[in-house]
């Protein structure tokens, strides 16, 4: 009955494990195309900036080596960042959620290429919302501080805002859903209040002490470094590599369990 | 449960390397033992349908045919290989019922995105085209109608060219004509040496398509045949009869007598000619109470998995596996 036979070894596999610029530049395209992702990373925390960061009764007060609004500013550009930076990563929620991810594991795609590619669109997510704020601050002409300082504290809320990318990972593995941005959105909300971006926190207070401990302290604190100056504090390094492990550890964790059914 | 063997099903053809060769396997999830040891080969170029009821151990089997779960003993190789080198190479393919696809991309991104990940994909256009989905082609995902998300995913399954092809109730919702249209394209391909497995609750769908039967039931293989040789077990009769201390042996040397059980004091026979048989056990034996009753083909599913439900003989509502 069988004619033809098939040679396994005429076949190649991928290289870089399925790494390629078509799938990126898909992946890209389509956090793009997403309405929501694009309001909440892109305009929300810009907003945010313009509604707080310009009021006069203290914008213009002194702060480091720049004023109230631009202390503000970063602080928004972080929170931008964390928001785009955990969309990114929770994106895999909802690929779990579709089955997606068990269709690319029927494929040649490494699944550490995969949670690579989802860590740059993250990441490129990241660096679109903390531009736009900037963008925002830059012609808003509130905000002042030295060019230096601004564009330091832009790439620190950029590259720290990576903890939250693996943040995202984690709760796309643990919470397998559409909708997960629907849950973390209000999460992140409270995680910026304690950890500093909304308003500024007594380091000495008790509340400051809950503070130190939660995960975006650090990220704002180091952000903001760059106004003050000086040597950045120990415990604000410790707060973002912790956090990083844990959410990284956890992410992988999860991906672990996940083999029968992805 | 013994497996009923059936002759001539798994010789192989020569040389080829086999496209599945399961040996030994099980598979527990903590205490649930889903797989209880299945010895299976399939040759290339067969069409073979998986045959059995919901939680038999179909899927758990699949699984692990496809790389993604590792059975707790025995071992399993996709053309000779293990089965993610396998999937990495492009030789397996997979196509589920549900599910599997991005609403956001279009069709056509679709199968841009999955043709990317292999070395040496089929063309984007061809494989559009040959699908049929080329007038879609620009519409998202989320707006296509069930039957076009399931020619999307033949698409992408076929992109690669796989030596084994592995489908979960594919013609689910299909029409008598396209039934018969995808059934003829998939006999088409197997000519060429693919292979072809497809899990079912349709005895029917089983038995007009497949080369091959292998009837599974709690995790394991209780039968393996043609579908002609599986028939062949719901023709005839059972007679029951009580018998103690019945010879299995020379009931079984009874002309017709294809299966004798032997239950305490009673013993089930399965045979094409029951009269033969009901005449010898009352004239040459000391049986009584003797019952004869006609099987049907479901009947003798049933009794092949031991269950009372979940086996379909004709078309009907089920769950997928």
């Amino acid at each position: 009955m069988t004619t033809q036979t098939i040679d396994p070894t005429t076949r190649r596999v991928p290289p870089l494990g399925g790494f390629n610029a078509t799938m990126l530049g898909l992946e890209l395209r389509r956090m793009l195309r997403n309405r929501r992702t694009v309001i909440i990373t892109l305009i929300l925390p810009a907003l945010l900036y313009l509604m707080i960061g310009t009021n006069t009764s203290y914008s213009n007060q002194t702060e480091g080596s720049g004023n109230v609004s631009a202390y503000i500013l970063i602080s928004m550009a972080a929170y931008g960042a964390v928001l785009a930076s955990t969309s990114g990563g929770a994106m895999v929620a909802t690929e779990r959620a579709l089955g997606w991810s068990r269709q690319l594991r029927l494929t040649p795609l490494s699944p550490v290429v995969y949670i690579l590619v989802k860590s740059i669109v993250a990441l490129a997510l990241g660096a679109l919302s903390v531009v736009a704020v900037n963008v925002v601050g830059a012609v808003n002409g509130k905000a002042t501080m030295p060019t230096h300082v601004w564009i330091t504290a832009a790439i620190i809320a950029w590259a720290g805002s990576v903890v939250f990318g693996a943040f995202g990972l984690f709760m796309g593995y643990l919470l397998p859903s559409e909708n997960v941005m629907q849950v973390l959105g209000p999460v992140l909300a409270g995680l910026a209040a304690l950890g500093g971006l909304w308003f500024p926190i007594n380091s000495h207070s008790t509340m400051g002490h809950i503070s130190a401990c939660t995960p975006i302290y650090g990220l704002a604190q180091l952000a903001r470094w760059p106004l003050y100056g000086g040597a950045p504090h120990a415990v604000w390094v410790v707060n973002l590599v912790v956090w990083l492990a844990i959410f990284v550890g956890g992410a992988a964790w999860r991906m672990s369990k996940d083999t029968a059914r992805v | 449960m013994t497996q009923t063997s059936l002759s001539g099903t798994s010789g192989s053809s020569a040389g080829a390397v086999p496209a599945v060769r399961i040996s030994g396997v099980t598979k527990d999830f903590g205490s649930v033992h889903a797989v209880r040891g299945i010895d299976l080969t399939l040759d290339q170029g067969e069409i073979v349908a998986f045959l059995g009821p919901n939680g038999a151990g179909k899927t758990t089997t699949i699984d692990m045919v496809l790389g993604l779960s590792h059975p707790t003993s025995g071992s399993v190789e996709v053309l000779g290989l293990p089965p993610r080198h396998a999937i990495a190479r492009g030789l397996v393919s997979a196509v589920m019922q549900t599910g599997g696809l991005l609403k956001d991309l279009t069709v056509r991104e679709t199968v841009q995105y999955t043709a990317s990940l292999f070395a040496g994909a089929t063309p984007v256009d061809e494989v559009l085209r040959t699908a049929g989905i080329e007038s879609i082609a620009d519409r998202k995902v989320g707006k296509c109608s069930g039957g076009e998300q399931q020619r999307l995913r033949f698409a992408m399954a076929l992109l690669s060219d796989p030596a084994l092809l592995l489908l979960d109730e594919p013609t689910t919702g299909m029409d008598v004509e396209g039934r018969r249209a995808f059934w003829s394209a998939i006999r088409a391909d197997a000519e060429k040496g693919r292979t072809v497995l497809f899990a079912t609750h349709y005895l029917e769908e089983a038995d007009q398509y497949a080369d091959r039967i292998v009837l599974i039931s709690h995790g394991r293989i209780v039968a393996d045949g043609t579908g002609s040789q599986i028939k062949a077990l719901a023709a005839g009769r059972t007679i029951r009869a009580t018998l103690p201390d019945a010879d299995a042996d020379v009931l079984s040397a009874l002309a017709g007598v294809e299966n004798v059980d032997v239950r305490g004091d009673a013993v089930y026979i399965h045979a094409k000619d029951t009269d033969e048989v009901a005449r010898y056990l009352l004239t040459q034996t000391a049986a009584h109470d003797l019952e004869i009753t006609a099987r049907g083909l479901e009947d003798a599913f049933l009794s092949l998995t031991g269950d009372d439900h979940d086996i379909t003989p004709t078309d009907s509502e089920g769950a997928s596996a």
